[in-house]
């Protein structure tokens, strides 16, 4: 009986919930978004935690207006954002619930975040369920959009086949004589996605190559004392990495005084934000990438400016990485997203004389758009960023391609400086729509 | 030949490193019967005391051979301030509670201690580094083997584990302390009412698994990134290690680890496809043949 009343009364309770959200949504005061990322753990010092500075220097020059065209309008349409930041350490099953919680409880307008491709990939199915705007922060694996179909899920970074296919470009352009290939890379879904790109890359375009050892360390293992040996006594040209994180840094501490890369090349295909962490420690000759035309590979521009700029007033004067990077593409893609959903409003309401009520419906048109106004404004879009322009092609106009650059290292009076860049176009470095990524590379590169 | 011989360097040099993280984890439960899931956590503050002493060091001026005595301080360290702190404040109340309370207590104390190293030392992975780039990894130079280059600081790991396995050995066989704590290891009840200091005895073995850990943290210190999270991947380890060996067996823990780091290396170097799972299968071969581990004394049946 008991039971029943108080069914009853939660039902009620519920019910009450359900009527009184419209009228909280129609006094909107600010766009709420989550913002998931490493605050904790091995992944939290070279991206989580440069992510996250990024954000809220983004947030708090968005809301006072100080961005440049095309970004002056404050906030996001005028509203100011409200940033809810959450920690991504813990793994998949942990970020779903929190994803959940973020969703359902703090009742966030847009989620954006996830840098591990494991959260990525859990996150995905609970965005549709959930009918949440979701906007992927830094993840890699190409797999999200070649292996589904999402409405409500973005990826505003390029996916990290152009990482492998470009990284083999610079190399045979800069090294054609390479024979010997190894690699040593994370035992897990970007680790594997990002070797397994690599080796076929470079099995089409310099048939003969031998693979000579490929090594898949435990994430986290810390210790690579017998990997190096490995490596070593492979004797190869080009030792391949997609290591980050503690991981890499472990790695080069442990390899460097092993004279590992006396004899082999070193492609670090996501090695920029270490440069600046590990001096003395990358030898000269390495060959780095930022994922995308990102840090030191940024083309100069108002909007890159505005970034190192308001990124190294929250930082202490360190300057913005690729994940920061990837943050300012996040953030601007939504707002740009939002601000063209609210002016088509605007321009398809205004009364051409005949319309009654026309005081309503001009109400109604200055609303802030809805999320499905927003999805339809953002998907197959281009917009402007730190890093270039970024065009929404693939995945249905809901993954990124922007261009790419690779460059070598040098360290010069204990900084190490990237030199002999190279760009490399999104359409040479990205397979075209419905096609996978290891079966383009396989194809020849077939557009 | 000069790659086996290349698999038995690397075996022995990270079979080492897993004894000397495993043996104090294998002390404390051979003792105490506590699966202690905080020991991954007092090696990750031997880690950062480490960082934070050996800067200190560095940014004084002083000359870079003494980063080792930092090391060696800080694993002290951690053993004399954290050991007495969580055995007289926490687990000293818990005492005769069944193991698996045991085990939660000590995973909750984990948690506590992850949090408190962001508290102090933040998330940001740290470095043992001189002003010039000095390393006590790389600073005693190197040595060939088989066409490769090792580190002497390899040497060190095996010396240390060599050094710590022994005075262990030795202690508990040939010392009148050892020989006490071999009765209560044998049976708690008795050996409290033969007038044996029970609590004294578990006061000093939880220190000296402490300092253990400590030890191993402070070691790798120098080969690693410092990161909070460091001890969560660590604990998995050493379990392994001396689940396969027997809980709470000495000799037990050093066959354990030399297995596992034998069949680690050989995995990398002939087959790296199975290196995440050789581990596993070692354990689990270990298992079905000998459920209780190598070294698994039998069990005295208590009614």
């Amino acid at each position: 009986m008991i039971a029943k009343a108080l069914g009853t009364m939660l039902t009620g309770i519920a019910l009450a919930a359900i009527a009184a959200a419209p009228a909280v949504a129609q006094q909107k005061a600010s766009v709420k978004v989550g913002f998931v990322t490493f605050l904790s753990g091995p992944a939290s010092g070279p991206f989580g935690v440069p992510a996250r500075i990024a954000a809220e220097a983004i947030v708090e020059s968005l809301n006072a207006g100080k961005a440049p065209a095309p970004y002056q309008i404050k906030g996001i349409g005028g509203l100011p954002i409200e940033l809810v930041v959450i920690d991504e350490a813990g793994g998949a099953t942990k970020q779903v619930s929190e994803y959940r919680t973020l969703v359902q409880r703090q009742d966030v307008d847009i989620v954006i975040g996830y840098i591990g491709s494991g959260d990525c990939l859990a996150i995905a199915p609970v965005a549709e369920e959930l009918k949440k705007l979701t906007v992927l922060l830094d993840c890699g694996t190409p797999r999200v959009f070649e292996e589904g179909s999402y409405k409500y899920l973005f990826r505003t970074r390029p996916h990290a086949t152009m990482d492998a296919v470009a990284a083999t470009m610079y190399l045979l352009d800069n090294r054609p004589a390479v024979k010997r290939i190894a690699g040593i890379n994370q035992n897990y879904a970007y680790g594997q996605d990002s070797w397994n790109d690599f080796e076929a890359t470079i099995q089409v375009m310099k048939p003969g190559v031998d693979i000579v050892t490929s090594q898949m360390p435990k994430f986290g293992a810390g210790q690579y004392g017998s990997e190096i040996s490995a490596l070593h006594s492979a004797n190869a040209d080009v030792v391949h990495s997609s290591l980050w994180g503690g991981d890499l840094e472990a790695f080069m501490l442990q390899a460097q005084p092993r004279d590992l890369f006396k004899k082999s090349v070193l492609v670090l295909v996501a090695g920029e934000p270490y440069l600046h962490r590990l001096p003395g420690k990358i030898p000269d000759g390495t060959i780095v990438g930022a994922r995308g035309t990102n840090g030191v590979f940024a083309p100069d521009s108002p909007l890159k400016r505005w970034l190192v700029e308001t990124y190294k007033g929250k930082s202490g004067g360190v300057d913005p990485n690729y994940p920061a990077y990837s943050t300012a593409q996040a953030f601007l893609g939504v707002k740009a997203a939002w601000e063209r959903a609210a002016a088509k409003k605007v321009g398809s309401a205004i009364p051409m004389g005949a319309a009654k009520n026309v005081k309503e419906e001009m109400e109604k048109a200055y609303q802030p758009p809805t999320q499905e106004e927003v999805i339809a404004a953002f998907e197959k879009s281009t917009f402007d960023t730190p890093s270039g322009k970024v065009h929404m092609t693939l995945g249905k106009g809901h993954q990124a391609v922007t261009g790419t650059a690779y460059g070598t290292t040098r360290l010069e009076n204990g900084v190490v400086k990237v030199g002999n860049i190279k760009y490399y176009d999104a359409d040479r470095v990205t397979p075209p729509e419905g096609v996978s990524s290891l079966d383009w590379i396989r194809s020849g590169f077939k557009r | 030949m000069s790659q086996f011989i290349a698999v038995l360097v690397d075996g022995i040099v990270y079979s080492s490193w897993l004894f000397i993280i495993a043996v104090g984890l294998t002390l404390i439960y051979g003792v105490m019967k506590i699966l202690n899931i905080a020991h991954g956590s007092l090696y990750a503050l031997g880690a950062f005391t480490s960082v934070t002493l050996c800067g200190l060091w560095f940014n004084a001026g002083l000359p870079p051979m003494g980063s080792y005595l930092m090391l060696l301080l800080s694993a002290i360290l951690v053993g004399l301030v954290a050991g007495p702190v969580i055995e007289r404040g926490l687990l000293r109340f818990m005492y005769g509670k069944d193991e698996v309370v045991l085990v939660l207590v000590t995973y909750a104390l984990f948690l506590i201690l992850e949090d408190l190293i962001k508290l102090i030392w933040g998330v940001d992975p740290l470095f043992i580094t001189g002003p010039g780039g000095e390393s006590p990894y790389s600073l005693l130079g190197n040595f060939e083997v088989a066409g490769l280059t090792y580190p002497n600081y390899n040497l060190v790991l095996i010396a240390v584990a060599v050094a710590t396995g022994g005075a262990l050995a030795w202690a508990l066989a040939r010392t009148r302390s050892g020989k006490l704590l071999l009765a209560v290891i044998h049976d708690r009840e008795v050996s409290a009412a033969l007038g044996i200091n029970v609590g004294r005895i578990y006061f000093v073995t939880f220190t000296i698994g402490a300092m253990l850990a400590g030890v191993g943290g402070a070691l790798t210190a120098p080969t690693v990134s410092v990161v909070t999270g460091m001890g969560a991947e660590v604990i998995v380890l050493a379990f392994a290690v001396v689940v396969i060996g027997g809980l709470g067996s000495l000799p037990g823990a050093a066959l354990g680890a030399l297995i596992v780091g034998l069949v680690r290396a050989a995995a990398v170097h002939y087959l790296p496809e199975v290196e995440l799972f050789s581990i596993y299968f070692v354990m689990a071969v270990v298992l079905i043949l000998r459920p209780k581990g190598l070294f698994s004394g039998a069990e005295v049946r208590k009614i």
